[in-house]
This record gives structure tokens, sequence and C-alpha cells, in this order.
């Protein structure tokens, strides 16, 4: 193991059993996190990334089953671990953000009660420890009259506010890992801003690993080191964050890329790339590449490929049967990315 | 400039906001003087966090809240001279969420049906083809017709809400936040088909979105609303060229294009949204503004005009 590396996961599965059948949201998932590095696992609903997410915090529904070949975070395997472990962990060293900061804040108590909870679970000091630690990271996020806002409830904040309350919860343990999923999703574009930029400033300043589950191609580009693209439960992308992006290597990744309209370079009026149809069912017994049904250049071969990733170097890989070849002299005919 | 098929003078809306028991009640404007022009064919959009009287605007076009004052104009005449019903006929809403747009307990065909049934729109016999027929328009298969919402993705949901907008054949579309809950693949999937419908149908939409490569895309001309006035006014490239005020400025900055080569940007627009029932004096935008001066504090801005591009602030000499 790499000294700085913080989370290491290496095909991890999720199948829950449902009327149907079972259903394999999440289909052998593997990556790792350093110290100060942010990955961005991106995709559409219903691919697997929150469940991904909930099965590193082990916070899973309970008929969910989880496996993995390996789950080893700050070099010890979690896998695993019983329920009060997993807890003592959870909020500590490892902790997470979540979409709607409506919901996971308590309505009913105080932002002071909310966040000196967390410092006297974990930590165990006294209540003016927590209560110090709780005014010091509302000031760091930004907060103003911090010490004045701890007897406040979360309906006298902002939406804004109160993501921001939750970025210093999740930081009230100096973790070394931090989940956010979706964090600037329900908020406007402008805050969406402040708070990317104040999450990539603490990381920096704490040193902390980021996971960072989205659906925006902006906020990746914008913020990842490292990029993971999902589709139906498995990676078919992933690598540097300046690679994928300039030299996105599998149909769906690139048809993501088309959606978008880019100011600057998509034209008014002009039609946007789609990738049409709609996300496959996970349910039963799944095989071959799952995005064969959307693909434009879908063959026969495409329903019997195993994950077999291409290697590009520098980390770069996609799931694909198209030689590198193919796709470079296609790019390369078309003089677009 | 062409006629404007929709058009609202001055309308103000406040609403009376209560401050607890005892405490009485405060006026909170909503909309505060907006003047604009939705021109016959084209795409207006409408921009704005939330909270600056955006969706309010929408409600008011749709007459579904009647203005504290001014006037909104249908194809010129005053709304007055129109009931609701008539209004409805003339314009109708696409709204954000799907999932709570369409009625869970009634099938896609009564859905889509029931505008026709409510204006009473050519015999009963004739309504199935005509559902028929908006399923063909917004490209869903015709058997999704017995179907009820929960058996349809967002995708295909938002393409009911867009059937049934149309299925009357309005003039004017109000297309509120139509894509914000969907995702990306299907965003652009629905993005397509408003803009092949506008050609089909010669419709033309109000635009209301935060997101403004959206707004980029699809609007001809653009407006940016904060704290329920509009503080610039321009067409599309005019705006997203040379934007002037420091809001529009801020707004375009926050807006993340997938260019991995640039990091976050930092708006220093500051977190604290001014509160709406007691809006700073002057120029409502000062305390967010890093332009700033004495007199913003002081003196609200009037609208300059240069050209087709307006803007409200006194950076543009608006204090005469």
């Amino acid at each position: 193991m790499a000294s700085g590396v913080i989370l290491e996961v290496e095909n991890l599965r999720v199948d829950i059993p449902v009327a149907a059948g079972m259903l394999h949201p999440v289909r052998g998932i593997g990556f790792s996190v350093s110290r100060g590095e942010t990955l961005c696992i991106v995709g559409e609903s219903g691919c697997g990334k929150s469940l991904t997410s909930l099965a590193i915090m082990g916070l899973l529904p309970k008929t969910a089953q989880r496996t993995a070949d390996r789950m080893d975070f700050l070099g010890r395997d979690i896998r695993h671990l019983g329920e009060r472990e997993m807890a003592r962990q959870r909020g500590g060293s490892m902790s997470m953000i979540f979409q709607e900061p409506m919901t996971s804040l308590n309505p009913s108590y105080t932002i002071g009660n909310q966040l000196a909870e967390v410092h006297l679970r974990h930590v165990g000091q006294n209540r003016t420890a927590a209560r110090d630690r709780a005014v010091f990271l509302l000031e760091k996020v930004g907060i103003s009259a911090a010490a004045s806002r701890l007897g406040q409830y979360p309906h006298q904040l902002s939406g804004g506010q109160r993501q921001r309350v939750m970025i210093a919860m999740a930081l009230m343990c100096g973790p070394e890992l931090i989940i956010a999923d979706e964090p600037t999703t329900a908020l406007d574009v402008t805050i969406q801003a402040q708070i990317l930029h104040l999450l990539a400033e603490l990381q920096r300043e704490f040193q902390m690993g980021m996971i960072l589950i989205t659906h925006d191609l902006g906020i990746v580009a914008r913020v990842a080191d490292k990029v993971q693209v999902m589709y139906a439960g498995k990676t078919v992308e992933e690598g540097p964050c300046e690679t994928v992006f300039d030299a996105p290597m599998h149909p769906y990744t690139q048809g993501l890329l088309r959606c978008i309209p880019i100011p600057g370079l998509t034209r008014r009026g002009e039609r946007l790339g789609s990738v049409p149809g709609i996300v496959p069912n996970l349910v039963g017994t799944l095989s071959g590449c799952m995005f064969r049904n959307r693909c434009d250049h879908a063959r026969d071969a495409c329903a019997n490929m195993r994950d077999e990733p291409t290697h590009m170097g520098d980390g770069h890989a996609y799931t694909c049967l198209r030689a590198p070849e193919e796709i470079l002299g296609e790019r390369q005919a078309a003089g677009t990315p | 400039m062409t006629e404007a098929a929709l058009e609202t003078v001055d309308v103000t809306c406040v609403f009376q906001v209560g401050q607890g028991f005892l405490r009485g009640s405060k006026p909170l404007r909503a909309v505060n003087g907006v003047s604009l022009k939705i021109p016959r064919g084209q795409v207006v959009g409408l921009v704005g966090e939330s909270g600056c009287g955006k969706s309010t605007m929408a409600n008011i076009l749709l007459g579904l809240q009647r203005p504290s004052s001014g006037d909104v104009l249908y194809s010129g005449n005053s709304a007055a001279g129109f009931s609701r019903r008539q209004i409805a006929r003339r314009i109708q809403p696409i709204f954000q969420d799907p999932y709570s747009s369409l009625n869970p307990t009634k099938t896609i065909e009564a859905i889509i049906s029931q505008p026709l049934r409510i204006h009473n729109v050519g015999a009963p016999s004739e309504w199935t083809a005509r559902v028929t027929e908006m399923l063909d328009v917004v490209g869903l298969p015709r058997r999704v017709a017995a179907s009820y919402p929960s058996q349809l993705s967002g995708g295909q949901r938002q393409r009911v809400a867009i059937a049934r907008a149309l299925v009357m054949r309005p003039e004017v579309v109000i297309c509120d936040e139509p894509t914000s809950a969907l995702d990306v693949s299907v965003q652009s999937q629905i993005l397509n088909l408003l803009q092949d419908l506008k050609e089909e149908f010669g419709l033309t939409y109000l635009l209301i979105s935060h997101n403004l490569a959206v707004v980029q895309h699809m609007a001809d001309r653009v407006a940016v609303m904060y704290l329920g006035r509009i503080v610039e006014e321009a067409d599309s490239d005019a705006l997203f060229d040379d934007p002037r005020h420091p809001y529009t400025r801020a707004l375009l900055g926050s807006v993340l294009t997938p260019d991995p080569r640039l990091g976050v940007p930092d708006t220093h627009l500051g977190t604290i949204f001014p509160n709406p029932i007691d809006p700073p004096s002057g120029c409502p935008f000062h305390p967010r503004c890093p332009n700033c001066t004495d007199i913003c504090q002081s003196v609200p801005p009037h609208l300059v005009s240069d050209g087709d591009h307006e803007t409200e602030c006194h950076l543009y000499g608006g204090a005469s």
C-alpha cells in the first residue's frame, strides 16, 4: 500500500433482493483515494453511485448484501467490522455530506447541539471543547457571527448556510476521508460555486481525501483529480481528470460530454448530442456490456463482453470492445473530442 | 422587434407576510415593477437565484396570481378582459418536477386529455386520437397512454407534461426549470424536443432557469432578476459576451463549464442573500456587490438603455 492511500476498494458489489429477483445496483467497483486527493464518481441516476458511497460508510439498507475483495480504510480491513466499530469510524475518521441539507439536519435541535453531539460522541471531551471546535469550524466555513448561530435552528438558515453547517459537522472530528454525495445539487449556481470553492480549500488545508459523487460534469471538471464514470453499476471509464475530459474513450463518456450545452462551444438552436434510450434494468443475471442497447457502436460481441479494461497508461482505462486505434482514428477524422 | 405575444407592464406583486402572533404583517415585494416583453416566436430566458421572484412572475403570466399593480398584456390586450380559462388556452406551463406535476392516480391518457375536457374542445370521441397524436409528437410510445405516471421514468414524465401543455395548441409555454430535475442525457433530449416543438408549432417560450448554460443554448433574449427587479436585459449574445451588471457577471462567473484546466471560481458574492421583507436601501444588490460605491447604498439606480441592452446599475450612469 502506498503511504498516502486512505481508502482502497476492490470489486465492491451490492446486491438487493427485490420481488422480481436479485437487483445488482453495484457490480464490481474498485478505486483508491489518497490524502489530499479528490475522486469524482460520475453517473446518472440509478448507476449505483450513491449506493457505492453508502456501502463504504456501512449505511446500506438492512436487506442489501455487500461483498468486496478488498476494503481497506487507513490500512485496516473494514469489511467485517461490527456496527459499533463502524459507528466509531463514521463521523470520526470518515464523514459524509449529503445532498439535501434541510433533511439531513434535525429540525428540532439547535445547530450548536448537533455540531457538539458529533464531537462529544467521538472525541468525548467536555462541552466547552466541543463548543469551541464548533465555533472555530463555523467561522472556517464562512458563517458570520458563528458563536451566536449556535443557538439557531436549521429553519433559520438559508440553504447555502445549512450546507455550510453540514460541512462544518463533517469536519468536527478531523476526518481523513470525506464523502460528498451531490453536495450542491439543491443549491443556486452562485452558492454552488462558493460551496465547492470552500470544500476544495478545506480539503487542501486539512489534507483530506475526498470522494465527490455527482452527475454534473462541470463540477467534475473543476474539482476532480481522478474521475470514475459509472454506468449500470460498473466503471466504464476512469483516469486523471484532464485525460478523461480531453480524450474520452468510452462511448458513454463521449455521449455525456456531448449532451451538455457549453457556452462558447455549442451554438444556440443547434441540436445537442444525446444518449438515446434509458438505463437498463439491473435485476437478474446480467452479462456483457450493459450500455450496448444505447450505443452507436454496439456489435454482436458486446453481449458476451468481459470486464477487461483497456489501459491507456497514466491510470486511464476504459471498458469497451473498441480498440484505442479505432477511437483515436475516428477522433482525428472528426477533429473534435 | 416582432409583436409581443406576452408582455408585463410595470407589474408589482406584494404579499403580506405575517411576522408572528400579534406582530402584524409586513409587505414582501416578490415582483417589484417588472416590464418584460416576450416577442412572438422567440425564447426569452429569465434567470436569477431562488427567491428573486422568477416563479411569482410565472404565476402572474399564467393568470394564477393577480398582480398588486401593473398589467399583463396578452397579444396587446389587457388581462382584465380575459377569464382564467381564456388565459389557459393561450398560455400553458411546464413545471420543474415531473414527479409532482402529474396526478399519480390518473392514466397518461386522462392527464393529457384533461385540458380538452376542461375546455370542452371537440367531441369526446376525438380525444383519444388527439392524445395519440400528442404522444407521437413528444416521442412517447403509444402504449404509455394506459400507464400511470409511476410507471414512467423522469424524462418520460416530462414528455407527458409537455404533451399536456401542448394539447391545447397554446401560443406561449412557460417552462419553469424544465430540465433541472433530470439527468444530463435526458436533459439534452428534452431540450432538443422543446427546440423541435418550437419550430413545429411556432411556439413562444419563457424559459425560467438557473442553469445559464441551458439559457444561453435556448434563449434569444435574457432577463436577469434580482430581488424582484430585472437588473439587466439584453439579447442573448450581448448579455453573454458583454455582461454589464455586476450581478450578471457574478452569475456568469459561477457557471462551471466542463474545463478541467480551470478551478472553482471564487465569486466574491458573499453568502448573505438579503431578506426580501427588509430589502437593502439604494441598490438592492449593494451589500454583495464588488463595485459598490457610496451612491449605491442610498440611491436606487434607474434603468439605462443602450440600444436593446438595458442595465439597472449606477456604473452605467443610472443616478440621473
